[in-house]
């Protein structure tokens, strides 16, 4: 980028209030034509030389989908989408799949660099070809797949972790090189006709990360697929799936920011857990992509389907999402206890500040016998953010000694924002456990007082309060992440008070 | 030297300070007793400038600085301490990071380094020890779950760590038994010197016999009505203040 954009760029940066990724990173893209139909379907799979199965598959859900409504249940409004308005193919011109990081665009390294994605993590992207695999602070290093718009970009380590037998790579990828393990999971747990957005990302999704951890191995770093949206007018589609196999454990983070624009942007991604007999699966999120400016314009919609299949005895999945960004966010990571004894966890923070709205939450399904679950749910609203915590406990008979917890407190900062908390507790057996508690609270003016007593800003105070707040859940993050987060969480909240 | 002249100020409208005027010397500690409903938390909020306590008048200096101009923080910064009658609950903020956060904020406005855990853990380990304070009080959140002698000594450890050069106790002895007052008088008096000055808000000479004071003043109605030395604490106690104040108007 010549020096006088890059000053530009700054400038922008600097002026443009708190969202600080929203920039944009010019380089050629080849498009699909505009508009959604079956020839776009067509295009895609044949984009990504896909076999005829998954075109069928792709096809049935478009079927499907053009049957279907949008949701209209959420404690949402934003005016209709046109569908047709709207790219769904959009991937930065390079060679055929990059083998290595010295391969793939500058343009696009650097954009990442840029991003801020921790500087642990850019060490680690600028060292994959270098000298050796362990970071200099001894660390674990983290294995990262990076997806540009539709495409994955880069993944890194994948050759270390071969030598476990493990697969991280983008779903394409998995596509051709392991299609027996695409073509017996996908769709498993998130079926092409669950709802209106899981059955447009099922017809057109064009990449996302896959992982195969395989039995009894210990996944030795942390896995994390970092999403960008660049381009104009697209929707991102991404779908993925982790699946763990007997006695295995992983650890996954994802990461996601878009650049700032005037118009809303579709992103409605799926994602597909499964855990075998005693495997265990750990899903954070660290969502910040675009919330619109301080009076709602621009921002994602972020119309997610996320679920996690807990099909062995022991098994166990845990989500922890920390949401900041979008304009709006309609999210709910579940999990469906199957298994024996099998364990669903959901840590959520979500702050809603300016115009933003979100309603999200989980569901736990209990089916088998002493399954558990646990619900912890910190929402934050701000300006005029509304936010509302829906969630489902459902118990079914068979599900004998089952046992739930579920806690949902709001935070609410100002007075022209609302909370809302909206839960559907179905016990259908005798023998379960339900506990569900509740609180909303403000922002104490004697609590700010006494920080600024004390010698910290408005802003720190106010930081530290709501940090405090969600302790619960920014400690299930892994570490170097939970940091990132808690200056996430200030940054989102900038001007909110005072 | 705190310098308050003809200081006014009122809450919702309503008159409660109506022209105090008083010097704190540095190195001085003075007590400030009154009835109830004088203005004493007051007087404590509107020199650290709480929200909602509006000055109408007068001028508050710190050794020259107007402290009226400032921003509670700034004014933190600049050497005012408040040890509250209150002290708030942070929920799931842990102490030591409250306090490393806090001490640091003031640094940085100082123009000094900032401290590390390892350097804050050792300068808070060393004050906890003199104030009889149990490590654990670092984890826990900010006065979470403290017992009341637990709360008014992690203001004196707040104190003790910061460093003012003027602190304001108001009410620090409400809620103590005889052993708590002790300490906390011990950690007071600790900090005793040229470069620290007080002013001890209370309702009762009980504490003043623990942290003698230079001067006592008396505040009654949004005035300071009368002054004296340490003995105007004791006559105040065998007089009341009725007898006091009967005498002075």
């Amino acid at each position: 980028m010549p020096a006088v954009e890059e000053t530009l760029d700054t400038v922008r940066d600097a002026t443009q209030g708190a969202y600080k990724w929203g920039f944009e990173t010019d380089i050629e893209m080849e498009f699909a034509p505009k508009g959604l139909n079956e020839d776009i379907v067509r295009f895609i799979s044949a984009k990504k030389n896909e076999p005829s199965w998954l075109l069928d598959w792709r096809l049935r859900a478009f079927e499907a989908w053009k049957g279907m409504e949008e949701p209209r249940w959420p404690a949402v409004t934003y005016p209709p989408i046109d569908y047709q308005d709207a790219y769904y193919y959009a991937a930065p011109k390079q060679k055929a799949a990059p083998k290595s990081l010295d391969e793939v665009d500058p343009e696009l390294l650097k954009t990442y660099a840029k991003l801020g994605i921790p500087l642990k993590e850019q060490a680690i992207l600028a060292g994959v070809e270098g000298a050796g695999e362990s970071p200099a602070d001894g660390r674990l290093p983290v294995a990262i797949d990076a997806v540009f718009d539709s495409v994955s970009v880069a993944t890194t380590y994948k050759g270390r972790l071969e030598k476990e037998g493990i697969i991280f790579c983008s779903i394409s990828e998995a596509v051709q090189n392991h299609p027996e393990l695409v073509r017996k999971y996908l769709g498993t747990v998130v079926p092409h006709t669950d709802n209106f957005f899981a059955a447009l990302n099922s017809a057109v999704f064009t990449d996302g990360s896959f992982v195969y951890i395989p039995k009894g191995v210990r996944c030795p770093m942390e896995l994390s697929t970092y999403f960008r949206i660049n381009a104009k007018s697209t929707g991102q589609f991404e779908r993925t799936l982790i699946i763990a196999d007997e006695g295995a454990t992983v650890s996954y983070l994802e990461g996601c920011t878009a650049p700032q624009r005037d118009e809303n942007q579709l992103h409605a991604a799926v994602v597909e857990l499964v855990a075998l007999d005693d495997a265990s699966i750990k899903y954070s999120t660290v969502q910040n992509w675009y919330p619109g400016d301080e009076n709602g314009k621009g921002g994602i919609y972020n119309f997610v389907t996320k679920r996690a299949a807990c099909r062995g005895k022991r098994s166990k999945v845990s989500w922890t999402q920390v949401e900041t960004g979008s304009a709006i966010t309609w999210k709910y990571p579940s999990c469906i206890l199957q298994g024996e004894e099998s364990v669903g966890e959901f840590y959520s923070v979500a702050i809603t500040n300016n115009h933003q709205q979100a309603d999200t939450g989980t569901k736990m399904i209990h089916l088998g016998k002493g399954t558990r679950s646990t619900i912890v749910s910190k929402g934050i609203s701000a300006g005029r953010g509304q936010n509302t915590y829906r969630g489902l406990v459902r118990i079914s008979p068979k599900a004998k000694d089952a046992r739930n917890f579920t806690q949902c407190d709001s935070l609410l900062i100002g007075d022209l924002c609302g909370a809302h908390t909206v839960p559907y507790i179905e016990n259908r057996c005798l023998t379960a456990k339900v506990e569900h508690e509740a609180t909303t609270s403000r922002i104490a003016e004697d609590q700010l007082f006494y920080c600024r007593q004390r010698g910290l800003s408005q802003e720190d105070a106010v930081g530290l309060i709501v940090n405090g707040f969600c302790r619960e859940v920014l400690k299930e993050l892994p570490m170097e992440f939970a940091v990132e987060a808690q200056k996430l969480l200030q940054i989102s909240l900038e001007g909110s008070v005072g | 030297m705190l310098r308050i002249e003809n200081l006014t100020a009122e809450v919702d409208g309503k008159p409660i300070l109506k022209g105090v005027t008083l010097e704190v010397p540095d190195g001085e500690v003075h007590a400030i007793m009154g009835p109830n409903g004088a203005g004493k938390s007051t007087l404590s909020y509107a020199l650290s400038g709480r929200e909602g306590y509006e000055i109408t008048g007068g001028s508050v200096l710190l050794n020259g600085q107007d402290l009226l101009d400032m921003e509670p923080e700034e004014r933190a910064a600049a050497g005012l301490f408040l040890a509250f009658q209150y002290p708030v609950e942070l929920p799931g903020v842990g102490n030591a990071n409250f306090l490393r956060t806090a001490l640091n904020a003031i640094r940085r406005t100082r123009g000094e380094p900032e401290v590390d855990a390892m350097q804050f853990l050792k300068l808070a380990r060393a004050r906890m020890k003199e104030l009889s304070m149990p490590e654990d009080m670092l984890k826990r959140g900010v006065n979470v779950g403290f017992s009341g002698g637990e709360k008014k000594r992690n203001e004196i450890l707040q104190m003790a760590l910061l460093q003012p050069k003027i602190a304001i106790l108001d009410e620090t002895d409400s809620g103590l038994d005889i052993d708590a007052l002790k300490i906390v008088a011990d950690g007071v008096n600790a900090m005793r010197g040229p470069n620290f000055s007080a002013l001890v808000i209370t309702h009762y000479q009980r504490l003043l016999n623990h942290i003698v004071p230079d001067r006592v003043h008396v505040l009654a109605d949004g005035r300071i009505v009368t002054s004296g030395g340490p003995e105007l604490a004791h006559r105040l106690e065998a007089e009341g203040y009725a007898g006091v104040l009967g005498e002075a108007a």
